[in-house]
């Protein structure tokens, strides 16, 4: 179970938020929303450990985050608005590299199973990930959740650039997650297309 | 922290700013009179050097002024490891406060390293392993002031500083060292600038009151900057506290 | 949370950043071309004297190998953190600081190693020979991943801030003072005839302090820099 406890984050100059309190429980997710500037990504961010609260703490399993470090790192699956691909390598490689980095060493077979499961045919995986399109570069980092074996999903705007159809494949791996007693947070600005018991919303206004 | 004394209230910028206005007068008289006697002695009193004559005497401003450099920065850096060790954000601004005051007196050493130099060596800058140590602490204050002006973020800033801070602490010691080896190795024993164990009375005693008077001064200047940077940063609208603008929604179960 | 589990971590940097340079061979190829027009300057400058140039020899191969390396170790984690591998290798359930010491390794096969086999070749601009060229080799080989750690930190602490690249070289510079000292002083004894050892042992000691406070320091600044 992750919780929040009276987090309050402030950028700058400006205070973005302050005194939250949410819980979110195993097989549910908490979708973050608001318009821009109104401290979405901040809290993702203060959930995923990258960005300390100014006041408050995040609790995973009733333990501070900010003492469990590194043993916090291994339950979750992390995946910003920057998608982690480097121009250089294939989209095959940066996969591979991604779950080694992570600790979640997967084969090349199950890498290739999981860039298809989110539409990337075969051809692709093997060409620079410069000359693909941003909705493709985007499934790259999204098919990481295809092998992660983490309960905790944080996803920043997991739809931006994405097709209606990928969109819905995306939403369906998340649900998967969910029923298999996962939990998830997630910022973004589009309706998310779960059951309600399973969706709890929270809105940001800045 | 919840037995004994409530530190965190004696932290808080907004009881220390009172604090620092009520002692700042004190220290700066305390040390106009120090200076002011330690100069006299220092420059009428203590006697004539047998083998460099008058000029000697700028050593009651070199040697307290290298003193002052050294101290604060290690000064500095402490506060710059409780910051990040406590997140403590007055400590920051101490160390924020205490780096030009420490900058300032690195450069008076030097220059007046350089005034003494002349007469005594013949030039006005000389490879002394002493005066080359404190020429690199002057490029370490100027790394910390500079790398705290080039990042807008405050929070940031404060945090990177402290850092830098913290790791040239490590560094001045292995570079006194350093320079001290590399002098042996080009030009055999270096002239130093103390005077030896033969130093009169009067002389250690000027020395000191120079030294408790830059002291004095240096308290002075860094509670009326940190002043200055706690009001600065006070008049941020951060400081408001904005009522709780979260309203949770939450989905029927 | 293993032994091998941090191994692999490192491994998987190492492997990916020699992957990634495999890919751009020119920018493992800058640094080395900079380093080699600095050196060839100095005689231009001084004039083709034979005493002088070995006299200056040690010194300048030194300081044309410290600015190569922070020249290259200036943009070390830039790209990580504009592209966001660098929020991802925050969150690897392994210290930050082994990780770092990975990535500073990668980055010293790429530019440090390069520059420490091709200094004997550009030694003999200078006359030096024999003995002396091994301990330069010596040397730099010693030296050059101290130099690479420390100037980690300063590219650590400077990522994402405006003009970046000159302030990393006025906060880091300061801090080779030692390596150049010990670096250029072991060539210029051995020079002499006392030999280089003492200064090497000196590097090494560097070294060693820098592998094990400098990831650490990175880290931290590392941290700060994503908040």
């Amino acid at each position: 179970m992750l919780q929040a406890v009276r987090l309050s984050c402030r950028r700058g100059e400006r205070r973005l938020f302050s005194d939250l309190t949410v819980k979110v429980e195993p097989g549910t997710l908490l979708a973050i929303v608001g318009e821009n500037g109104s401290g979405k990504t901040s809290l993702l961010r203060i959930f995923s450990s990258l960005l300390p609260p100014e006041d408050g703490a995040v609790l995973w399993e009733g333990e501070d985050i900010q003492q469990l470090k590194e043993l916090y790192s291994g339950q979750l699956t992390y995946i910003g608005h920057l998608n982690g691909i480097k121009d250089d390598l294939t989209p095959l490689e940066n996969l591979m590299s991604a779950m080694a980095l992570a600790g979640e060493v997967c084969s090349q077979t199950e890498a290739q199973a999981a860039l298809e499961a989110i539409g990337l045919k075969r051809p692709i995986h093997r060409l620079p990930s410069k000359v693909l399109s941003q909705g493709q570069k985007r499934r790259v980092a999204l098919a990481r959740l295809w092998l992660s074996t983490r309960p905790l999903w944080l996803l920043d705007e997991p739809f931006t650039s994405l097709d209606v159809a990928s969109t819905g494949i995306v939403t369906e791996r998340l649900h998967a997650h969910l029923q298999r007693g996962g939990l998830g947070v997630l910022v973004t600005h589009q309706e998310v297309d779960l059951p309600t018991d399973r969706l709890q919303r929270l809105r940001l206004t800045g | 922290m919840s037995t004994g004394i409530n530190w965190a209230k004696y932290s808080s910028p907004q009881a220390l700013y009172p604090l620092a206005g009520r002692l700042i007068p004190w220290f700066s008289v305390v040390a106009v009179a120090l200076m002011g006697v330690g100069l006299y002695m220092g420059f009428f009193v203590a006697p004539t050097d047998f083998q460099q004559g008058e000029s000697y005497r700028i050593i009651f401003v070199h040697v307290p002024a290298a003193w002052m450099s050294m101290f604060l920065y290690v000064v500095m850096a402490i506060w710059a490891g409780i910051g990040l060790g406590l997140n403590a954000r007055p400590s920051f601004m101490m160390a924020q406060a205490i780096a030009p005051t420490g900058a300032m007196f690195t450069f008076l050493a030097l220059l007046t390293g350089a005034m003494w130099g002349k007469p005594t060596w013949g030039a006005w800058w000389v490879w002394d392993a002493r005066l080359t140590s404190e020429l690199i602490l002057l490029f370490q204050y100027a790394g910390v002031m500079l790398l705290r002006t080039s990042i807008d973020d405050v929070r940031r800033a404060d945090r990177s500083s402290a850092v830098f801070a913290l790791v040239g602490v490590v560094n001045v010691p292995i570079i006194y060292f350093s320079v001290q080896w590399w002098n042996t190795l080009h030009q055999g024993a270096s002239v130093s600038m103390s005077t030896g164990s033969k130093m009169a009375a009067t002389m250690l005693i000027a020395m000191l009151l120079m030294t408790l008077a830059f002291w004095m001064y240096s308290i002075a200047i860094i509670l009326s900057r940190v002043r200055c940077i706690m009001a600065e940063r006070e008049s941020l609208p951060a400081w408001e506290e904005k009522p709780v603008t979260i309203q949770k929604i939450a989905e029927a179960r | 949370m293993s032994r091998s589990s941090m191994w692999g971590a490192i491994g998987g940097i190492v492997r990916r950043d020699l992957l990634l340079a495999m890919r751009r061979r020119s920018d493992a190829a800058m640094s080395v071309f900079f380093l080699v027009i600095v050196v060839s300057l100095f005689p231009l400058g001084v004039g083709p004297e034979p005493a002088v140039l070995r006299t200056i020899g040690p010194g300048v191969l030194w300081v044309a190998a410290l600015l190569a390396c922070l020249l290259s170790l200036a943009r070390v984690f830039t790209a990580d953190y504009v592209d966001g591998t660098l929020e991802q290798m925050v969150l690897v359930p392994q210290p930050l600081a082994v990780l770092v010491v990975g990535k500073v390794f990668a980055h010293w096969v790429i530019s440090g190693l390069p520059i420490v086999l091709l200094s004997p070749l550009l030694s003999l601009q200078f006359g030096l020979s024999g003995e002396s060229l091994g301990v330069l080799v010596m040397s730099l080989l010693l030296g050059t991943p101290t130099l690479s750690m420390i100037g980690a930190i300063g590219a650590a602490l400077v990522l994402g801030v405006r003009g970046s690249g000159l302030l990393v070289a006025l906060l880091v510079l300061p801090l080779y003072v030692p390596v150049l000292i010990f670096g250029a002083g072991a060539v210029t004894s051995s020079m002499a005839g006392i030999g280089g050892e003492a200064n090497l042992s000196l590097l090494g000691a560097c070294l060693v302090l820098s592998l094990f406070l400098a990831p650490w320091a990175t880290a931290v600044a590392l941290r700060i820099a994503l908040e």
